[in-house]
C-alpha cells in the first residue's frame, strides 16, 4: 500500500499533466479553426482549376500531353504528408503505415519507388523501416502553409517528372473530414487524372486558346500539381490540429478519471490511518487502567 | 444571349469575387481582352495587370497577378495567384515595393538571376499603384 505522501505526489503529477493536455487541446482548437477556414477557402480555387483541367483533358486525347497520359511503370515517387510534432493520436502513424504498405504492395508493379516526406514525424517512423527509399525530407513547413511552399515543392516534383526521373507521383495525406475524422488518402498527383463524372456536352464547342493550346497546357498543368499539393498541405494541417485536439481531449479525460481514482485511494488510506491511530490510543489507554 | 456575365474570381487563398457583371476587361498574355456576354468559349493565360469590370454603370478595378481565365457560356472563371481590389491596395506598401525594386534593378545587370524577379516585382508594384489611383 503506497503511503499518503506517495499518493498525494501522484495526484499532483497527474494534475500537472492534465493542465498541459488541456492547454494543448485549447491551442489545437484555436489553430484548428484557422486551419479549417484556410482549407475551406482554398477549395473553390482547386475545384475550379480541376474543372478547367478536366475540360482540357477531355479534349486532349489526341495530343497526349505527358502530364495527362500514363507512361511506363518504372519509377514512382510517393509524397507523404505528416506533421513535425507528435501528440496527435494516429495522425502521423496512419499515413506513414499506408506509405509503407503502398511501397510493399507496389514493389512488383514499379521497379523503383522513392519516398519524399514532409514532416519530421513521418521520417522518424519510416527511417528504420524503409529508410533507403527516402530521398528527401522537408521539415518545418507544416505549421505555416503558404502557396509559395507548395509552389517550390511542386516545381521540384514537376521537374523530376518532366525529365523522367519518375513515371508517376502519388500523394498520401490525411484528408480533413471533420474535427474528429481524418481519412488517410492516396491520390495520384501525376499523371493528372481527369474527373470522369461530368462528361461535358460542350465537347462539340471549340474552345479558343490564347496564345495556343500547347502553351496554355504547358502553363496550367504544372500549376495544377502545385494547387493540389497546396490543398493537401492545408487539409493535412487542419487534420493535424483536429487529431491533436481529440487526442488531447481524451488525454484530459483520462487524467480526470485517474485523479478521481487516486483521490478515492488517498481518502481510504487517510481513513485507515486515522482508524489505526485511534485504535492505538484506545488500546494504550486501556493498558494503563 | 444572356444579358450578364457570371464572374467568379478565385485565388488559392479565397474566393475574391462572385458577381454578375455587364462587361469585363482582362490583361491577356497577348493583349487586353474585352469580354461581353455571348463570348466564344476561351481559355487563356493572364499576365500581371489590371482587370476591370462594369456593373450597373459603375466601374471596378482589380490588380491581378498571373493566372488563367476560362470563359464558357457566359460564365467567366478567373483563377489568379493574387488579386486586390482597388480599395484594398495598400498604396504606401506598393510605393515602398516600387522603390525597393527600382533600387535593386539599378545595381544589377541584366544577367543577374534575380533581375527578372525584381523586374516582375516592379511590374506588380506599378500595377498596384495604377489600380489604386482609379479608386472611386
Amino acid at each position: 500500500m503506497p503511503s499518503l505522501k506517495d499518493i498525494k505526489k501522484r495526484i499532483g503529477s497527474v494534475k500537472n499533466t492534465q493542465q498541459i493536455t488541456k492547454a494543448m487541446k485549447m491551442v489545437a482548437a484555436a489553430k484548428l479553426r484557422r486551419a479549417q477556414e484556410a482549407a475551406v477557402a482554398a477549395r473553390p480555387y482547386a475545384q475550379k482549376l480541376h474543372k478547367v483541367v478536366s475540360h482540357l483533358a477531355q479534349r486532349e486525347e489526341a495530343d497526349g500531353h505527358p502530364f495527362l497520359s500514363p507512361r511506363g511503370k518504372d519509377r514512382a515517387l510517393v509524397l507523404l504528408l505528416t506533421a513535425d510534432r507528435g501528440l496527435c493520436g494516429g495522425f502521423n502513424a496512419n499515413p506513414s503505415k499506408e506509405a509503407e504498405r503502398f511501397i510493399r504492395n507496389n514493389s512488383e508493379g514499379y521497379a523503383h519507388i522513392d519516398l519524399m516526406i514532409i514532416g519530421r514525424k513521418g521520417r522518424d517512423f519510416l527511417r528504420n523501416r524503409v529508410g533507403d527509399k527516402i530521398t528527401k525530407v522537408y521539415e518545418d513547413i507544416t505549421g505555416n502553409v503558404t502557396f509559395k511552399t507548395a509552389q517550390l515543392i511542386g516545381e521540384d516534383i514537376v521537374l523530376k517528372y518532366e525529365d523522367e526521373t519518375y513515371d508517376a507521383v502519388y500523394l498520401i495525406y490525411n484528408a480533413f473530414q471533420s474535427a474528429v475524422v481524418q481519412n488517410v488518402t492516396v491520390e495520384q498527383l501525376l499523371p493528372i487524372q481527369a474527373q470522369e463524372e461530368e462528361k461535358h456536352e460542350a465537347d462539340s464547342v471549340d474552345y479558343l486558346y490564347e496564345p495556343s493550346r500547347g502553351e496554355v497546357l504547358a502553363d496550367i498543368l504544372p500549376k495544377m500539381v502545385e494547387v493540389q499539393l497546396f490543398r493537401a498541405l492545408l487539409e493535412s494541417n487542419a487534420s493535424e490540429q483536429g487529431a491533436r485536439m481529440s487526442a488531447m481531449d481524451s488525454a484530459s479525460r483520462n487524467a480526470s478519471e485517474m485523479i478521481g481514482k487516486l483521490t478515492l485511494q488517498y481518502n481510504r488510506a487517510r481513513q485507515a490511518a486515522i482508524t489505526k491511530e485511534l485504535m492505538e490510543i484506545i488500546s494504550g489507554a486501556e493498558s494503563i487502567k | 444571349m444572356a444579358e450578364k456575365l457570371k464572374l467568379d474570381m478565385v485565388t488559392p487563398y479565397k474566393q475574391v469575387l462572385s458577381e454578375e457583371v455587364d462587361e469585363l476587361t482582362l490583361p491577356g498574355l497577348v493583349g487586353e481582352l474585352g469580354i461581353l456576354p455571348g463570348h466564344t468559349p476561351l481559355l487563356t493565360t493572364l499576365r500581371v495587370g489590371e482587370m476591370s469590370y462594369k456593373k450597373g454603370g459603375q466601374h471596378f478595378h482589380v490588380a491581378v497577378n498571373w493566372g488563367y481565365v476560362e470563359i464558357d457560356e457566359d460564365a467567366v472563371t478567373v483563377l489568379v495567384d493574387t488579386a486586390e481590389k482597388s480599395d484594398e491596395i495598400d498604396l504606401a506598401r506598393a510605393k515602398a515595393a516600387m522603390g525597393r525594386a527600382e533600387q535593386a534593378l539599378k545595381t544589377m545587370s541584366q544577367e543577374d538571376k534575380s533581375y527578372a524577379i525584381m523586374e516582375r516585382a516592379l511590374q506588380r508594384a506599378l500595377i498596384r499603384i495604377q489600380v489604386a489611383g482609379k479608386m472611386r
